[in-house]
């Protein structure tokens, strides 16, 4: 009887293909039943309309009048962000054909205190604002936040390794984010529809009340407040979207106002989009059939709602940007892959949302993100490849590795987090520093920098010279002991999050059995490694101070670094992460979530750096650890390839949240171009055509 | 017996030494000083890594799934020097599949003694030939030799039929005048099985190696050539080939 349960409302959407996604809320059938490949080329693109030049040209002097003011244009001290808080915001209501802003005027930074009180005052603070002491009152008084939820239950040692930045980047004051609701739901079925669709999930929670089956009630409770919430964000602006989108434009405004009700609800370190473009098309290519919209529309609705995302902004503290070298959004959308069908799932919107970067120029935000597949169609690469040379502003990412993993509806989160759209989400949380953790290794769990006990109390190496041997048993115990410490510590931090600060509204978009995955990440592989090696393959002399605790080391002799396609020391950096993984593995994690870890500290590796101190492998006290995966700076001596190689062989499976390796090169060593290189064969023939036949 | 090379250094994602990405050898030792020399660290005999060419292989093998249509090129320093090496380099290749091509000046030619080089040229797959200056006289002011072996050994692999690449490096105020540009293409045009002109524009990116080695950098003051002053380069030669 699934089908009684549709409403009226969902008729009116009988030119779109029938299918699965009539009786339950399935996205991905809709797109697959509905959607029109593309393998054209990117000549049907338009050019920006005289409306989005100028809305566009107010956002400029709008950003660049917030870069004068010191990185912040304006923030809310009294009014505390929620879906509702604010009245209709425009930048130019005449020329907007996508509306909503965060508040009631563009780059006004919101006040989003469930996270922390503290974090919202020092954010107001750093740019020359007061909160209002009442606002003070209610979150330290009346109102517990998500800080201040943890640091109740933080244990001593965790506070220490806290300190000490064995465990870092904690998103214990800061909004976790990594959680992309499905804001095509929205768009697709309209809001009463999902209300109806959690009303049911809420019936099916009922008979034994264990704590889980409460909290969920609970949460679904939030959940169907965050939805009618929304629709009075709709009604705001003067839409009716508890009834599904009858056309594009509707379809990009309903799906705004679903992630909209996100960003004014979370101030999470990744506020991902998910991936919309092929699913939008579908009413744009009906629309275009019709012979109500033209494609230099189709182009202005893409614009102007790329513009809205490119204007998302929170309120965070001087060290935040420090940690994440500015202030990202993260507000990553993900393009084309092809199906497990084997079709692609390039459309002429695939081309437009790349196009945006064209009509409106640069920027890094929304992360672009292309799910590459060599199975994509040419005309799709040369154009992705054409943008990404005139813009550099797109990303790439595997979709050959990731399909087989998540099937074809799954979107990247943050950098390169995948999980699948409406069905998964993570618990981000940051790194453990398995450097420091030799350094506590060696020095029997006193740490380098500070000089006081945060590890367990082990015995030191004494030594003069260290073993290999001696070093890996103390360093394995050691890892044991960080990799409890760290998921215990990320499990309160999930647990007050979901309690204090929980993303009702991206939830609300998400099914209601989700996949939970518990990410955990590393920093300092590459520093491990090539210690480990240089106590194996050389002779590392270490340098106490006046109370015995090595604080330096000399190096006698060469050994393999990492990053070579050297095996001799490759393979210590995969029994690392493999055995880090292991020990992960071994405990219990929030909700049952699945374990899973990264290696890719992409900026934060500078500050991590920061605070360790000096290491085996000859890198010095302060010294940026080298991001993600990428081997130390100027250790690879053998070329790009062998340093890919070398990152290659660590194991997917064990940090499947994802492996980084940064590297840039210039254009000219990429090969030559056609000037410098004419194929002669064909200048025999035909002289003065050779530029366009390059071996 | 394993025979072992002098190895200056490796580098896996070679892109402008030979079709696709390719996986660079560098030989240790180069007769030729040239000025405009942008390795001159691979000029000393003495020096360099010893690695057998079952090494090389391996080291090969461990990163061929990244080199999209390439292969192994052999370069230097001048990799004649050690032709025994890079004949046994070649021959395990090409058993393997392997697309080899050699970079090399052909100064080390002999018409006369030809025995080795027919050896190597069996396994070669492709000889990228640099011909630093047509002019004789220019050619020993540039690079310390006469250009006659070079020479000889460019029409002896068209007699042989072999595949080449022709490299020339254009440097201002010494190679860069129409006359000699032409009289190197009419050359190039006698030539048979010429697959490609690779044109190089001289640069001074090596300034910095030679104060480190401390040696003098002969070309001070002679600025890089442009990408315009390139392609007339380009098409003068191209012209004159008939």
């Amino acid at each position: 009887m699934q089908g009684a349960l549709i409403r009226e409302s969902v008729l009116p959407l009988f030119d779109f293909k029938p299918g699965k996604w009539q009786t339950e809320i399935n996205v991905r059938d809709f797109i697959q039943t509905n959607y029109t490949q593309y393998t054209g080329d990117s000549s049907f693109l338009a050019e920006p309309t005289e409306a989005t030049k100028k809305l566009w040209s107010k956002c400029c002097e709008l950003l660049a009048e917030e870069r004068a003011k010191g990185g912040v244009l304006d923030m809310d001290t009294d009014i505390i962000s929620t879906i509702t808080s604010h009245g209709a915001g425009y930048i130019d209501k005449d020329l907007e054909q996508i509306v909503g802003l965060q508040t009631d005027k563009p780059l006004k930074r919101a006040l989003q205190p469930f996270g922390g009180i503290r974090m919202a005052e020092t954010s107001c603070k750093s740019y020359g604002y007061e909160v209002d002491p009442k606002v003070t009152e209610i979150f330290t008084k009346y109102r517990k936040t998500h800080n201040q939820g943890v640091f109740d239950v933080y244990t001593p040692e965790m506070k220490a390794a806290r300190h000490s930045a064995i465990i870092t980047g904690l998103p214990d004051a800061y909004g976790r984010g990594r959680i992309i609701g499905d804001y095509r739901r929205v768009a697709l079925y309209g809001i009463d529809r999902l209300i109806d669709d959690k009303i049911q999930q809420y019936q099916t929670l009922e008979g034994e009340m264990s704590p889980e089956k409460i909290q969920l009630r609970e949460e679904v409770t939030d959940q169907i407040s965050a939805l009618k919430d929304m629709k009075k964000l709709g009604e705001i602006y003067g839409f009716d979207i508890s009834r599904p989108a009858q056309n594009a434009k509707e379809a990009v405004q309903w799906l705004y106002f679903g992630y909209l009700s996100a960003v004014k609800e979370q101030n999470g370190a990744a506020m991902s989009i998910g991936r919309t473009s092929t699913f939008l098309d579908i009413y744009i290519e009906r629309d275009l059939i019709r012979g109500t919209l033209t494609e230099s529309e189709a182009q202005e609705l893409i614009d102007h709602f790329i513009m809205k995302l490119r204007l998302i902004k929170f309120a965070r503290t001087p060290e935040y940007n420090e940690l994440f070298s500015g202030d990202p959004t993260w507000v990553t959308e993900s393009i084309a892959g092809m199906g497990v069908d084997g079709r692609p799932l390039v459309t002429k919107n695939s081309f437009r949302y790349l196009h945006t970067l064209e009509n409106l120029g640069t920027a890094p935000e929304p992360n672009l993100t292309v799910l590459w597949s060599t199975k994509l169609p040419k005309n799709f690469k040369e154009y992705c490849a054409k943008i990404s040379i005139k813009t550099s502003s797109v990303q790439y990412e595997n979709d050959d590795l990731m399909r087989p993993v998540h099937g074809d509806d799954y979107a990247i989160a943050c950098c390169v987090s995948s999980m699948v759209m409406g069905k998964e989400m993570q618990f981000f949380g940051a790194r453990a520093n398995l450097a420091k953790c030799l350094l506590y290794a060696i020095n029997g769990g006193i740490d380098e920098r500070l000089k006081v006990q945060v590890g367990p109390k082990f015995s030191p190496i004494t030594s003069e010279y260290l073993d290999f041997n001696e070093v890996i048993e103390r360093y394995d115990a050691m890892m044991e002991w960080l990799a409890g410490l760290y998921v215990n510590t990320l499990n309160v931090i999930h647990y007050m999050h979901d309690k204090y600060c929980y993303e009702k509204a991206q939830m609300a978009l998400l099914d209601l059995h989700v996949k939970r995955y518990f990410a955990t990440g590393i920093a300092g592989l590459s520093v491990v490694a090539d210690s480990l090696s240089a106590i194996k393959y050389a002779k590392v002399k270490t340098i106490r101070d006046e109370n015995g605790l090595v604080v330096d080391y000399e190096i006698e002799g060469d050994f393999p670094k990492y990053g070579n396609n050297d095996d001799r020391v490759d393979q210590i950096a995969v029994a690392v992460v493999k055995g880090f993984m292991a020990k992960i593995r071994k405990h219990t994690t929030y909700r049952n979530s699945i374990p899973t870890t990264s290696i890719l500290t992409i900026t934060s590796n500078v500050v991590y750096g920061k605070k360790t101190g000096n290491t085996p492998d000859g890198r010095k006290a302060g010294v940026p650890l080298a991001p993600g995966a990428n081997p130390m700076h100027g250790r690879d001596t053998n070329g790009a390839v062998a340093s890919l190689a070398s990152v290659a062989k660590l194991p997917f499976k064990d940090a499947q949240d994802g492996i980084s390796n940064t590297f840039s090169i210039i254009p000219n060593a990429l090969g030559k171009d056609e000037v410098f290189l004419g194929n002669m064969n064909f200048i025999s023939l035909n002289k003065g055509c050779c530029e366009k036949n390059i071996i | 017996m394993q025979l072992s090379g002098k190895i200056h250094s490796i580098e896996t994602c070679g892109t402008v030494d030979g079709p696709g990405v390719r996986f660079v050898v560098f030989l240790q030792g180069c007769p030729m000083r040239c000025q405009y020399c942008h390795n001159p660290d691979t000029w000393a005999f003495v020096g360099g890594q010893e690695m057998s060419v079952e090494e090389i292989l391996s080291q090969f093998d461990g990163v061929k799934e990244f080199l999209k249509n390439g292969g192994i090129t052999a370069t230097g320093g001048e990799p004649l020097v050690q032709i025994d090496f890079v004949t046994e380099l070649f021959k395990l290749a090409q058993e393997q599949n392997i697309h080899t091509a050699l970079d090399t000046s052909g100064i080390l030619f002999d018409i006369n003694n030809t025995t080795k080089i027919d050896e190597l040229l069996k396994f070669t797959s492709l000889v990228m030939l640099d011909i630093k200056h047509i002019d004789d006289d220019e050619h020993k002011k540039l690079t310390g030799h006469s250009n006659k072996n070079i020479l000889n050994f460019a029409r002896y692999l068209s007699d042989k039929n072999i595949p080449m690449w022709i490299r020339h490096v254009v440097v201002p105020t010494i190679t860069d005048k129409p006359e000699y540009l032409k009289k190197l293409g009419e050359f190039i045009g006698t030539l048979k099985n010429v697959h490609a002109l690779d044109v190089l524009p001289y640069h001074d990116l090596a300034i910095s190696k030679y104060e480190k080695l401390g040696i003098n950098y002969p070309l001070k003051g002679i600025p890089p050539l442009t990408k315009e002053q390139a392609i007339i380069a380009r098409d003068t030669i191209v012209s004159s080939m008939k």
